[in-house]
């Protein structure tokens, strides 16, 4: 018991993104509103984005600027850069674009949401399948 | 030049895009001839590219000089060089055969379709050419965007509902690839295909490879409608404009089924696949069910295009099948299978296009009697039809040889119990069609008569006839071509390791 209870809280942010995957999964599933669906959808591209700026952090380390660049001359620009002093930035920058990704998603379901409520003039699942089956 | 190409390839569509959507604005007149410089542009850069790769070799293009694995690189193959040239080679087609839709049915929409149009266009364009696993997911999610739209212009009230769904499916298989990136980043701490490649046999026992791998597999599953992740497709198809499901139909799955024979080959490589992970046997299995399950339902349908969407179901099946039976004949099956599939699901969605320009319904009862009104449409969908089934000398035939073999050789009864099924079914399905339009009376009751009446029985426009003509022979060609195709574009791309 108290090695999976260490196990979980040595890789809290895996338990957490993949807790609110399963969040955002759970409403797109189970929800009749199609907003709430939609809001289903951005807690799950959320959560992988959480995973992945998790990934890129170091214990100890700070912001990817070089220390000392510009500071002491000639004597910083000797020293050899310490990777594990910084947190790696790639997967923050991969994240900029997954959320540009991912607003644009956002952007074109609403859109679609307004020419479904002008349809049908509802936003539940199943009165729409009920006016599709009058027809 | 020739070291732009790939860049001009992808360039070409993507500015044509921009200039379309300004123009929407400006002058919408000039739309359509940009849209057309646009795909000219990248048809010829990929012929010229395959010409190449074909004499001496694969093409890199690395980005602002950044060299790989820093940069992000295109890195053209044979094997995506052929899917190059088909992607740019139908998508130029299907332009001005769906001219007559967009100036009837959305003749202020007609820029902002174009424009998505392109955008579709170099997404799939990008999506084969880069080898760049991340770029990859962005050039996915950017085709997949571009189709959504283009789905929810449909005319049926249903466009936006169907779209919507595609839209929630979607985002679930564009986020399971890019979780199953992310774990390979975590193995790696690369994103570049050959980088990945070559750090990958070191820790191939390890559990999170294999964890990204599946994740990878799924979302592409998801993505392309492997078969109980399929429930998008149908929808999506019938209802999208013609325009656009011409175009989405016979080429974003084959992209799909593409980038899951690339990650196959060139990332996680096929001994780590077949010996160190047990799912050969279950994926073809499934495999073999998603062709009768496709089929079945086809059978099922009663509206052309309906039936169509299930034929591709049925398909993918078969690519998925053949990419996984382990073997040369089965890999090479697969890949043929994706030149002649995109060309003959093209031409059916051609042909069934013409009719839907004349007959707006395509409920089996309105094609009775269709011979005598629309030969030459019919004709085109008869010989769509015989490829589909796999009759020599049409495409279908050969690349359906190459499974069977494969299926074969790998002692996989149940897929080759499946393939053989299908191709009676769909025999089934076509002959139910042309007997319909063939011996019946050109109508009897209800709606056709007063459609009939009004406009007297005629072909659809010169111009979708001759792109039908030539999307026609095409099959012919391939197919009569294919054995010079398998072994000089096909065969030097496979992995030896390959039996």
């Amino acid at each position: 018991m108290a090695e999976l209870l260490s196990e979980i809280v040595d890789k809290y942010n895996y338990w957490l993104y993949i807790i609110l995957m399963m969040i955002g999964l759970y409403a797109m599933i189970v929800k009749n509103n199609l907003i709430k669906k939609l809001v289903g959808m951005n807690i799950f591209q959320t959560a992988i984005i959480l995973f992945y700026v998790s990934i890129g952090y170091k214990k100890d380390a700070t912001i990817p600027i070089i220390k000392n660049a510009h500071g002491h001359g000639a004597q910083a620009a000797h020293k050899a850069i310490e990777a594990a002093e910084y947190i790696n930035p790639l997967p923050h920058v991969l994240m900029l674009t997954a959320i540009v990704v991912s607003v644009a998603t956002f952007g074109v379901a609403l859109a679609l949401i307004i020419k479904i409520y002008q349809g049908y003039q509802t936003l539940e699942e199943d009165e729409i399948r009920m006016r599709l089956r009058e027809r | 030049m020739l070291s732009e190409l790939p860049a001009i390839l992808i360039a070409g569509p993507f500015l044509a895009a921009f200039a379309v959507s300004i123009f929407t604005w400006l002058d919408s007149r000039y739309c359509y001839p940009i849209t057309l410089i646009g795909l000219v542009v990248s048809l010829v850069s990929s012929t010229a590219l395959l010409a190449s790769i074909a004499q001496s070799g694969p093409i890199q293009y690395t980005f602002a000089g950044w060299s790989p694995p820093m940069g992000i690189e295109l890195r053209i193959d044979l094997l995506n060089g052929l899917v190059l040239v088909i992607i740019s080679c139908l998508a130029l087609l299907n332009l001005p055969a769906s001219r007559g839709f967009l100036q009837r049915d959305m003749p202020e929409k007609t820029g902002t379709f174009l424009a998505l149009y392109l955008l579709f266009v170099t997404g799939l364009l990008g999506v084969t050419a880069t080898s760049d696993l991340f770029n990859l997911y962005v050039l996915i999610e950017i085709t997949s965007l571009a189709s959504y739209a283009m789905i929810a212009m449909g005319a049926s009230r249903r466009s936006p509902l169907a779209s919507l769904n595609y839209v929630f499916i979607g985002v679930i298989g564009a986020s399971f690839y890019l979780l199953g990136v992310g774990y390979l980043y975590i193995m790696t701490g690369s994103l570049n295909m050959s980088d990945v490649a070559s750090l990958l046999p070191a820790i191939a026992s390890s559990q999170a490879v294999m964890v990204a791998f599946v994740f990878c597999m799924v979302g592409v599953w998801i993505k392309m409608a492997f078969f109980p992740l399929h429930i998008w497709l149908p929808n999506a198809y019938t209802f999208a404009p013609l325009a656009a499901s011409r175009a989405i139909a016979p080429l974003m799955t084959k992209v799909m089924i593409y980038v899951m024979i690339r990650l196959m080959v060139s990332v996680f490589g096929l001994d780590y696949i077949f010996e160190q992970l047990d799912l050969q046997q279950a994926v073809v299995g499934l495999a073999a069910l998603a062709i009768i399950a496709g089929a079945v339902m086809a059978l099922a349908q009663k509206e052309l295009k309906r039936m169509l969407t299930y034929i591709i179901v049925a398909e993918i099946g078969y690519m998925v099948g053949g990419a996984w039976l382990g073997n040369q004949a089965g890999m090479t099956g697969a890949v043929l299978h994706i030149i002649n599939d995109a060309l003959m699901t093209f031409c059916l969605f051609l042909a069934a296009g013409n009719m839907a320009f004349v007959l707006k319904d395509l409920h089996f009862d309105n094609l009775k009697g269709l011979f005598r009104s629309m030969p030459l449409s019919m004709g085109g969908f008869a010989l769509a039809g015989m490829s589909i089934v796999g009759i020599p000398p049409t495409c279908g035939f050969f690349s359906k040889w190459y499974l069977i073999l494969g299926s074969l050789q790998a002692d996989s009864h149940l897929f080759l119990v499946a393939l053989i099924a299908s191709s009676l079914i769909s025999a089934v399905l076509f002959l139910r069609i042309i007997e319909k339009g063939f011996f019946e009376p050109l109508h009897s009751h209800g709606q056709a008569v007063h459609h009939q009446a009004e406009a007297p029985a005629g072909e659809a426009p010169p111009m979708m006839l001759i792109v039908l003509a030539v999307a026609t022979v095409g099959l012919f060609a391939v197919g009569l071509l294919s054995g010079s195709i398998v072994s000089n574009l096909i065969l030097p791309v496979l992995p030896g390791g390959l039996m």
